[in-house]
């Protein structure tokens, strides 16, 4: 029993060894209607996540359409990054909310 | 005359308004005038929803729909939990009365100019309801989760006024 206990947990170890922890997604969040600052470092095909910690739904909308998403209050929401450049986005829902993505090519 | 009549709303709603709210209400109270004030932004929104035939209209009266019938479930499951009973007062009363006034008034019109009169009395409204949050609900407030739910609702009903004194400018 305890053989297999030490071989499940040799096992375990080398499946943790053998995938390293994936990079987390950037993050932005919907606060006090808000956008938070956009990360860093971004780049095309990249998955950013959206977090809204406001009371109301949002949306993260891109003005080039190429991503939208509704958030639900205390959810988060996920898009990924279809080209390079400067995306402009904003709530579809309180229009005021805005920012930009500075997004390099893959 | 539309702007004559914005304001004569405005300064009706700060008159009904400022004699209810010389002596600073309790949390009870407070917690009737926020949830009949998220109501009655949600009948005048569901009238343009029955009237209007503007995508951009439709789509703020959908979002007011939205947001204050969201913050009005926050504001039932928090009084729920604190065993308060919103208790109805002066205040809440003319904010009601003036808003059927204003339901009736706007039952009349059609187009554009309904579109106008909708979106120039959120403005109004907004602002009337906002400097009451600012000015006398929220320091009023002696539970601090409902201050919380209070000044959350402050920075959402800011975003809303901008966002009709933006639509007001394109219909005018």
């Amino acid at each position: 029993m305890r053989a297999l206990l030490a071989l499940a947990a040799l096992a375990g170890a080398a499946a943790s060894a053998a995938a390293p922890p994936s990079r987390p997604a950037p993050t932005i969040a919907m606060a006090g209607m808000h956008f938070g600052p956009a990360p860093a470092g971004l780049r095309a095909g990249d998955t950013i996540l959206f977090v809204n910690r406001d009371i109301v739904a949002h949306t993260a909308t891109a003005r080039d359409h190429s991503f939208d998403v509704v958030v639900q209050p205390h959810q988060s929401g996920r898009v990924t990054l279809r080209h390079g450049g400067a995306i402009a986005f904003y709530c579809r829902f309180h229009p005021t909310m805005q920012g930009v993505l500075q997004v390099a090519a893959r | 005359m539309m702007k004559q009549l914005a304001a004569l709303a405005a300064t009706a709603l700060v008159a009904v308004s400022a004699p209810a709210l010389a002596q600073a209400p309790n949390d009870a109270q407070i917690a009737h005038i926020a949830y009949t004030a998220g109501q009655i932004d949600v009948a005048a929104a569901r009238q343009a929803l029955q009237i209007s035939h503007n995508r951009a209209v439709r789509d703020f009266a959908q979002t007011m729909v939205r947001d204050h019938e969201a913050v009005n479930r926050q504001a039932v499951a928090l009084v729920t939990r604190l065993h308060v009973t919103p208790a109805p007062n002066p205040t809440s009363a003319a904010l009601s009365s003036q808003a059927a006034a204003t339901l009736h008034r706007l039952s009349t019109l059609r187009g554009a100019a309904f579109d106008r009169a909708y979106v120039q009395n959120e403005v109004a409204y907004h602002r009337t309801v906002n400097g009451a949050l600012r000015d006398t609900l929220i320091p009023a407030a002696q539970n601090a989760e409902l201050k919380t739910l209070l000044q959350s609702g402050l920075a959402l009903f800011t975003e809303h006024q901008t966002h009709a004194e933006h639509l007001a400018a394109q219909l005018h």
